[in-house]
């Protein structure tokens, strides 16, 4: 193994640049999984069509949110197709904390198990300040859900588990497609459809489609060109990111600096991802000289002074990452729909960008496939942007606060957060308010125009406008059982399905003698209750008891009225 | 819910006075500085009532 800097003397250094994110590549005798083409470009009929062709759906960009929001599509039997400007999946770890929401969503998308399986699980953690450590913690796991509270992931094997079910999808006869290599030049919209010219390495053709999903990341171009630009600047910084092979013996923990000796006046992060490879964050500030930052002489002694003199390692991947904590006003625009990094970003505190990606999708799809078959209004669709919007702000919010706490901007704030963290070496009360990012869990969605009514003696952890707490449930959990079309749970009292609008409700009978956790969950003290349960596992309505008619009009308002 | 306290609370409040300053006896003002702030969050965690703490820093406020 090439250690340390010598790794440089022996190899050149590779620059490329992708959106949002400029990186530097070691080349390595073994291929990694993101140096192989998962969708290459193939030469596709439309490319000869005339008159041009057209698709239900086509989704811009095959990250983890676009994939998600094509799988989602193509189990709910729309055609769709995904353009990607690359071939492959993502290059480095990027995105490399899934919390349990976002599990939770790719299982229901079939593809969370080997990502489970390869993920480290991880509980613990230490934060240190100057040089020591301060204290360290054990997030003990709440029982009794399916998915772990968050599992440490390369993205690009994120990445590839959802290719996998893609073809997985190919296989079973679903219309789902990537084009790899195709790059969206150029969108006209239009009132009924959007028109896409669409560059290949064989020359450029066009196509129509009745509705566009922008998962096309921070920079995204399709934002762009339809001169939707951000607007405001809450905060901007930078951090290396490196992803480091290492022979050390560090444990299966997360550490925090703030104000370490090797990165003075800023913080520090190590995380431990599969594979051997350890996922170094540190924070260079947002007023550098990113090209200086990059180069070895520099990186090297960083992780050096960091990870100790004895301390072997190789580096896999390094890059400069610019965040800004910002979103777009509305992320539906007529037909054009943003998910994921082109609608909004936050800072990287708390995992809060691919995982809100595909709450994003779990959001949007259900609504697209009741609109794309009539059976709701095209304002449906706006209360995608409503709920997601309103999730979008408290991450940002969320966000906000930890690079307020990580960054002060203020002599003042410096004194309160220096006195937070020297507290919190001999007090516990002081450690809630140390802030190294408060990790992702789903917002309510509190006030939305589809919910119906709530309950007040029922749980309060499972008020309307939640999704659905996970439970044991008969041989296995809960939600395996819930999702992708709207139910009805029938906690102890006998109910029917309901049906408006060609949308059915079906019911699940749950008897809770046998349920302990289902019990404390969604009755509390009550004897029975029925919730009305979303597509996308979210609580739209909930009774002690329930006729028809009254589940039959909550139904017709979770569909948008 | 209790309202912040606006009435004199503190017995022998000229004994309290002379121990808070003599908590600083020798600290430059960045250390003083710091201790305050350690002070404050330690006394604002015992007192946790969400409301009282927003009342102590809008009278906090008003009087400089």
């Amino acid at each position: 193994m090439l250690r340390g800097d010598r790794r440089y003397g022996e190899r050149g250094l590779k620059t490329g640049a992708t959106a949002g994110l400029s990186e530097n590549k070691w080349e390595r005798p073994v291929k990694k999984i993101f140096e192989i083409p998962m969708y290459p470009y193939a030469r596709s009929t439309d490319q000869d069509a005339s008159p041009r062709a057209r698709h239900p759906v086509v989704i811009i960009g095959a990250g983890p949110v676009g994939l998600a929001a094509a799988i989602d599509l193509a189990q709910q039997d729309v055609p769709v197709l995904v353009l990607d400007d690359n071939d492959r999946v993502s290059t480095g770890s990027r995105a490399i904390c899934f919390s349990k929401r976002c599990l939770e969503i790719a299982d229901r998308l079939g593809a969370a198990k080997p990502m489970v399986d390869k993920g480290v699980l991880w509980n613990k953690g230490k934060v240190f300040f100057g040089d020591r450590e301060v204290y360290d913690f054990n997030l003990l796991p709440e029982e009794g859900h399916k998915m772990p509270a968050f599992i440490n992931l390369q993205q690009y094997y994120f990445e590839e588990y959802m290719v996998d079910r893609v073809k997985a999808l190919q296989a079973e006869g679903k219309e789902i497609e990537i084009r790899g290599k195709n790059k969206v030049a150029a969108i006209g919209t239009h009132d009924t459809h959007v028109t896409l010219e669409i560059d290949t390495p064989e020359g450029s053709y066009n196509l129509d489609a009745d509705w566009l999903i922008a998962c096309d990341g921070a920079g995204s171009p399709t934002r762009r060109m339809l001169g939707k630009d951000f607007v405001g600047r809450v905060f901007e910084d930078n951090f290396l990111i490196a992803d480091v092979v290492m022979e050390a013996d560090f444990p299966t923990e997360r550490w925090f600096w703030f104000d370490p000796p090797f990165n003075k006046g800023q913080s520090a992060l190590l995380h431990k991802q599969p594979d051997g490879v350890w996922r170094i964050d540190l924070q260079l500030g947002w007023d550098i000289d990113k090209e200086k930052e990059m180069k070895p002489e520099n990186i090297i002694p960083r992780l050096k002074a960091m990870l100790g003199d004895d301390v072997a390692f190789e580096l896999e991947w390094v890059s400069i990452y610019t965040f800004q904590c910002r979103r777009m006003e509305d992320f539906r625009h007529g037909r054009v729909l943003f998910a994921g990094d082109s609608a909004h970003q936050v800072s990287p505190f708390g995992a809060r960008g691919a995982n809100s990606g595909l709450q994003d999708t779990d959001n949007l799809c259900w609504k697209l496939k009741l609109v794309i078959d009539g059976k709701a209004d095209e304002s449906l669709l706006d209360t995608y942007s409503v709920e997601r919007v309103y999730g979008a702000d408290e991450n940002i919010l969320n966000s906000s606060r930890s690079t307020d706490f990580i960054t002060p901007k203020s002599t003042v704030s410096k004194l309160l957060r220096d006195a937070v963290l020297d507290l919190s070496e001999e007090n516990r009360f002081a450690r809630p308010l140390v802030n190294s990012g408060r990790l992702s869990v789903p917002c309510v969605y509190d006030g939305s125009s589809l919910n119906g009514p709530d309950e007040g003696q029922l749980p309060e952890c499972s008020r309307v406008g939640s999704v659905l707490k996970d439970a044991p449930f008969e041989d296995g959990f809960l939600l395996e059982k819930i999702g992708g079309k709207f139910q009805i749970l029938a906690i102890n009292c006998a109910i029917q399905p309901v049906t408006t609008n060609g949308v059915t409700a079906e019911v699940v009978q749950i008897s809770t003698p046998d349920e302990a956790m289902i019990s404390v969950r969604y009755l509390g003290k009550a004897k029975t209750a029925v919730y009305l349960i979303r597509p996308d596992q979210v609580i739209a309505a909930r009774w002690l008891t329930a006729d028809s008619e009254t589940l039959t009009t909550a139904l017709k308002q979770a569909m948008g009225g | 819910m209790a309202d912040l306290i606006t009435t004199p609370n503190i017995p022998n409040a000229d004994d309290f006075y002379a121990e808070l300053l003599a908590a600083h006896d020798g600290l430059e003002d960045a250390a003083s500085n710091a201790l305050n702030a350690r002070l404050l969050l330690t006394l604002s965690n015992h007192i946790g009532d969400r409301k009282i703490l927003s009342e102590a820093l809008e009278v906090a406020r008003a009087a400089g």
